[in-house]
């Protein structure tokens, strides 16, 4: 990419993008340490979680004020206006991602007071690790300007999807065979659900990549598993 | 972003594009792709291989391009790079310098404007032109405006020639302003209110098609935006064609936009894909502000 005839201007632009991908790490380290708490039942992890979610808040805040004064100042068309209105909307897919990690942590905080019940947090602990590796996977394709592995992370939906499914049939299963767990349990069935609304906003924010670099959109015909409400 | 309907295949592919058979850009060797057909309103002007020549230099090569009726088109690109040359084309500005030579056809509504059978008076009748200056003859403003109709016997009478003379002013957006000084010189206006009298001065011989040549280079942003929404309305009559080195202009007045560099057509087409998702990297560069 040639440079900026105006530096102050190109700066400006990589300055966002950094922001971004220094928001994107902070967002996928509070969704890693919220499963950390339901599988641990570590509950100053969870609290910890819960402090710092202002951060993020301030952060996406930051990143709308500087790509609006960007706007403002600077009239970016084209690829530089991709950029910057990608910022900003995956600054808010990201700040979306901080809050249901915040939803989990408090959820576990919950849950921690109840028995434990390990093959269930193992499963949201496997569906935790498919949806984080999509988050880094698809931050990592913002930062290298990456289409080919946005994209990638696009066609992976499916697979959280199906996890979410299969933990949703066995939440079932062990809130028929003993009503005890069904507080622990609707907390579980919330938190698999939080895990793939992230996941979802990993798709996302691989969409906005997508048309950042691109121009074009993704048309996404995604099939959906209707016997999830069953 | 995650729609919904279970029975769709999983599928990626770029969204079709309204226009994108008007989109074009040339090819990576720089050959000038035939542009496809103008969506939407009939196409006014057909160029075809058109070369320009300076004596020995070469300003145009190969320019191919359709500028549909009744909208805006402008032509950007970096100083020297042949847009204004091109636009001096469509009038047979050029014919006034000795050593240009242009090669190719020019049709203006199926018709070639360099056939020995058209008359260059009659043809810049049909298309009036705006210059980076407002240039106003050094006479009155009403007599700015009735020269054309005049000279080409467009009015029988004095009234009728005032009516052609109101209409114009008012088409320009300038009546209001002056018609209690009618007979006072056209000089005398402020600047934004001299290219808004050229401009009536050009609508008044009934043009076809309308040229401007950056003409709001030498206005402050007021005058211009004042000209911008006067090109808004007249498009609705015209066919116009407007040089700019703004591109927010471009990208404000225009439906169509062609991107000029070093004498080829590089890209043509909407406005607004040019200026969200352009085609070719030169004019990413350009219009992004990287160029060089």
């Amino acid at each position: 990419m040639t440079e900026h005839t105006v530096k102050a201007y190109g700066d400006e632009l990589n300055h966002l993008t950094a922001e971004v991908a220094r928001m994107g790490g902070l967002a996928e380290a509070q969704v890693v340490d919220s499963i950390v708490c339901i599988t641990r039942r570590d509950v100053n992890l969870a609290q910890n979680i819960i402090a710092h979610d202002d951060k993020l808040d301030q952060m996406q805040i930051d990143i709308e004020r500087k790509a609006i004064k960007l706007i403002a100042l600077r009239q970016p068309v084209a690829q530089d206006l991709r950029r910057t209105v990608a910022a900003m909307k995956i600054s808010s897919n990201l700040e979306r991602c901080g809050d249901l990690a915040k939803n989990i942590a408090k959820r576990a905080l919950v849950v921690s007071e109840a028995e434990p019940m390990t093959p269930l947090t193992r499963s949201i602990e496997r569906m935790g690790h498919l949806v984080t590796g999509r988050l880094k996977d698809v931050l990592d394709a913002y930062t290298s300007s990456n289409v080919t592995r946005a994209v990638g992370v696009w066609w992976r939906d499916e697979e959280v999807d199906e996890h979410y499914n299969s933990l949703f049939r066995e939440l079932l299963t062990y809130m028929m065979a003993d009503p005890r767990t069904i507080t622990s349990c609707a907390h579980l069935l919330f938190v698999a659900k939080n895990l793939e609304r992230i996941g979802d906003h990993a798709t996302n924010i691989a969409e906005i990549i997508h048309f950042e670099l691109t121009g074009e959109d993704m048309i996404t015909h995604r099939p959906k598993h209707s016997d999830i409400e069953s | 972003m995650t729609p919904n309907g279970s029975s769709f295949s999983r599928s990626v592919m770029p969204m079709n594009r309204d226009d994108s058979a008007s989109h074009e850009a040339s090819t990576a060797s720089g050959e000038q792709t035939a542009p496809a057909a103008v969506s939407g309103p009939s196409v006014k002007i057909r160029a075809r291989d058109i070369n320009v020549f300076y004596g020995e230099k070469q300003a145009l090569f190969d320019v191919a391009i359709d500028i549909p009726e009744k909208s805006v088109t402008s032509f950007i690109g970096p100083s020297g790079c042949g847009k204004s040359t091109f636009l001096r084309c469509m009038n047979r500005m050029n014919d006034t310098i000795p050593i240009c030579r242009v090669t190719g056809a020019i049709e203006m509504d199926g018709e070639d404007v360099n056939d020995r059978s058209i008359d260059p008076v009659v043809l810049r009748a049909r298309v009036g032109m705006v210059f980076q200056k407002p240039n106003p003859f050094p006479k009155s403003i009403y007599e700015n405006v009735a020269y054309g109709p005049r000279i080409h016997g467009l009015a029988t009478g004095k009234d009728e020639l005032d009516a052609i003379v109101e209409s114009s002013l008012r088409r320009a957006g300038l009546w209001d302003e002056v018609s209690d000084r009618l007979l006072q010189p056209g000089t005398g206006l402020s600047g934004g209110q001299q290219q808004r009298l050229v401009i009536a001065r050009a609508i008044a011989v009934g043009p076809e098609v309308i040229l401007m040549d950056e003409p709001c280079s030498a206005l402050d942003p007021i005058a211009t935006a004042k000209i911008e929404e006067l090109i808004d309305e007249l498009r609705e009559q015209f066919c116009i064609v407007i040089v700019t080195h703004s591109m927010a202009q471009a990208a404000r007045v225009s439906q169509r936009t062609a991107f000029f560099h070093m004498g080829r057509l590089v890209e043509s087409g909407a406005t607004d894909e040019i200026f969200t998702n352009p085609r070719d990297s030169r004019t990413q560069d350009y219009i992004t502000g990287r160029f060089g």
